[in-house]
């Protein structure tokens, strides 16, 4: 799952060092993602793991490191 | 203190404060409104002289790329007004005349305009700014009206109103500490009209799922403020003045930069003024003539 989130991360995240290499509780927001392209993950993982984020976890704090990314997406996935 | 939408409304309307029109939210103003708002504007002016703020003022439309280019379009899709018109032949304007006569629809005969209505105070005035700034920055205040495509039956929400701005641009110190002053004094001078004033942390009303990402980053990062003031709602209380803080986002858009070479902050404050004339006759009373002496000096100098 983490490779999924960093290859999306890649692409989606205009982040300012190489996703491949971020610690997976290193701040994304400090790595130069803005809050338009943290939308653009967002929606990226919506697509990738066929999953809708519910109002609750659209916030800041998910999308903040690739560790706050999977357990949310396992929370979702849980079960299936 | 009672509070009512529709008596509120109905008030400033018996009072000829407001004249009303068929659309919401586009109300025209009355002499008595005017005056209220004209001298408050002038007493923001005031308070602020020494600031050294450059004024400018801009028309009520803006160059459209603006929205484009500052993801206005991403965030607030809903609440834009870009302005179309007719680039036909006579033949067309025909057709045009005889679908409006006809009560048909006719908006597919317009088509797009470099303009856009302002939807933000603030806006016009980045791409003037673009460049170098000097090293203590640039401070500019205007009073420019404002459109937000949201229609309602609250007088507060208006589709267009003036709105008294100050933006200042430069390092994110100069920016934050500017802010924080303007913040103590906005509130300081609202309360000094008699107005039960209080500030709070706030989000813009982001657009759809990825507006709540957006709204919360804002809260979290606690980069927008509003001075709050209840006119329709005591539970509910309306803003009369916001601080939004930028960090980067104008600056890297339209190329601003600081005496030192990095990419400037900015940051804006806004008084709404109707809102602010509209708070001062829900607390005073629909007639200023009545209103307490000193909330009278201080506007009546």
């Amino acid at each position: 799952m983490i490779e999924r989130i960093r290859k999306i991360l890649v692409e989606h995240g205009r982040l300012n060092k190489d996703a491949a290499t971020l610690a997976e509780d290193g701040d994304l927001y400090q790595a130069g993602m803005t809050s338009h392209a943290s939308v653009n993950v967002m929606l990226a993982l919506e697509g990738e793991f066929e999953i809708e984020f519910p109002d609750h976890m659209l916030k800041r704090s998910v999308f903040e490191s690739i560790g706050a990314m999977r357990d949310a997406i396992a929370e979702l996935t849980k079960g299936s | 203190m009672n509070y009512d939408l529709e008596s509120f409304y109905e008030g400033l309307v018996a009072h000829g404060l407001i004249v009303p029109v068929r659309v919401q939210g586009a109300f025209g103003r009355g002499a008595v409104f005017e005056d209220v708002l004209e001298h408050f504007n002038a007493l923001v002016s005031r308070i602020s002289k020494d600031d050294g703020a450059e004024l400018y003022t801009f028309p009520p439309v803006i160059d459209r790329t603006i929205i484009e280019r500052t993801d206005y379009l991403d965030s607030f899709p809903n609440l834009a007004g870009t302005v179309f018109s007719f680039f036909g032949k006579d033949k067309q304007a025909k057709e045009l005349s005889a679908r409006v006569h006809a009560g048909q629809p006719w908006a597919d005969t317009q088509g797009i305009t470099d303009v856009c209505l302002n939807p933000a105070a603030c806006y016009p005035v980045y791409p003037v700014i673009a460049g170098k700034l000097p090293p203590d920055g640039r401070t500019i205040t205007m009073t420019n009206w404002v459109y937000r495509h949201e229609p309602s039956p609250e007088p507060t929400r208006m589709q267009s109103f003036r709105v008294r701005e100050f933006v200042r641009a430069g390092s994110p110190e100069m920016v934050v500490a500017w802010r924080d002053q303007w913040l103590e004094r906005g509130l300081e001078l609202l309360l000094s009209l008699g107005l039960p004033a209080k500030s709070d942390v706030a989000s813009d009303p982001f657009f759809g799922r990825a507006g709540k990402i957006l709204a919360d980053g804002q809260k979290q990062q606690k980069l927008k403020f509003e001075v709050l003031v209840p006119v329709i709602s005591a539970e509910n209380p309306t803003a009369v003045c916001s601080f939004n803080y930028h960090q980067e986002h104008f600056g890297e858009v339209f190329g601003i930069h600081t005496a030192d070479d990095r990419v400037a902050h900015t940051a804006c404050l806004g008084f709404g003024l109707e809102r602010v004339v509209m708070a001062l006759f829900k607390t005073h009373g629909f007639d200023p003539k009545s209103w307490p002496a000193p909330v009278r000096a201080r506007l009546w100098p």
